[in-house]
């Protein structure tokens, strides 16, 4: 059982490679074919296969074979969409108060 | 078994600021100082407007530039010049409302300055990681994550 550590690691290095994230920007719009994801890419279904091997370790994607097709998608709970957007409407507010900061430090 | 369509959720952020809570509290009673740093960034096209009273009204809509109709509007519900601020907002995503929340911001003399403590307490809706707002999420975090890597 791989540690917090680790996964945010495997996650951070799935995410370092832009390839990678282009896969991901793609799979959050709905799953799709290995064969279709390489399409727009401009890399070779061998290097989009590898790809995916590092996204499925870092539990961000899943692959799965019906048939002939391999399709992905992404993980559902590989980065939990609804705690990224509660850190994010966190973050946000995080962002104003800096703003707020910067206001403040202004003379009047 | 049913999908549950209500997530709660509580967070604090706590800042310091180097001036007084009475300028601290004018930067939120005051609409061309709140305009400043809580309108600007998001709604440049300007579509904010606040009554700073309670069972006032506060209005915003963003979120355009990454694609998106997004609303927040909230009524005050208790004010205490230069301590407290409550208020309760919804945000909406198009015609569909994603969350309702509390909002508590604490103003306290310290020294050097003033902490502000704010706390919301969320409720988030069945809509609130829908494809949209998932898609808008990955593409922020992304680019977040771009940038701390510098590529």
């Amino acid at each position: 059982m791989l540690s917090q550590r680790a996964k945010i690691n495997l996650v951070f290095h799935a995410l370092g490679d832009p390839t990678r994230r282009a896969i991901v920007e793609r799979l959050s719009q709905g799953p799709v074919s290995v064969s279709k994801l390489a399409a727009p890419l401009a890399v070779t279904l061998a290097a989009v296969v590898q790809h995916l091997q590092v996204l499925e370790e870092s539990g961000l994607v899943r692959t799965e074979k019906v048939g002939r097709v391999r399709t992905c998608r992404i993980e559902p709970k590989g980065l939990t969409v609804v705690e990224q957007w509660i850190a994010e409407r966190r973050s946000l507010w995080e962002k104003r108060f800096d703003r707020l900061g910067v206001l403040l430090a202004e003379p009047d | 078994m049913e999908e549950r369509s209500v997530i709660h959720s509580t967070f604090v952020i706590e800042r310091n600021y180097a001036t007084s809570p009475e300028r601290v509290f004018a930067a939120f009673a005051d609409p061309v100082k709140k305009r400043r740093w809580f309108a600007e960034e998001e709604a440049p096209d300007g579509e904010f407007e606040m009554d700073f009273r309670v069972e006032g009204r506060e209005h915003k809509r963003f979120g355009s530039k990454h694609g998106l109709d997004c609303r927040s509007d909230s009524v005050y519900l208790d004010i205490v010049p230069d301590r407290r601020i409550v208020f309760a907002y919804t945000m909406s995503l198009g015609d569909r409302r994603i969350s309702a929340s509390i909002a508590t911001v604490e103003l306290l003399a310290a020294q050097g300055g003033t902490d502000l403590i704010f706390t919301e307490q969320a409720a988030f809706f069945e809509g609130a990681d829908g494809p949209v707002i998932r898609e808008a999420g990955w593409r922020e975090l992304l680019g977040r994550l771009a940038k701390d890597l510098s590529l």
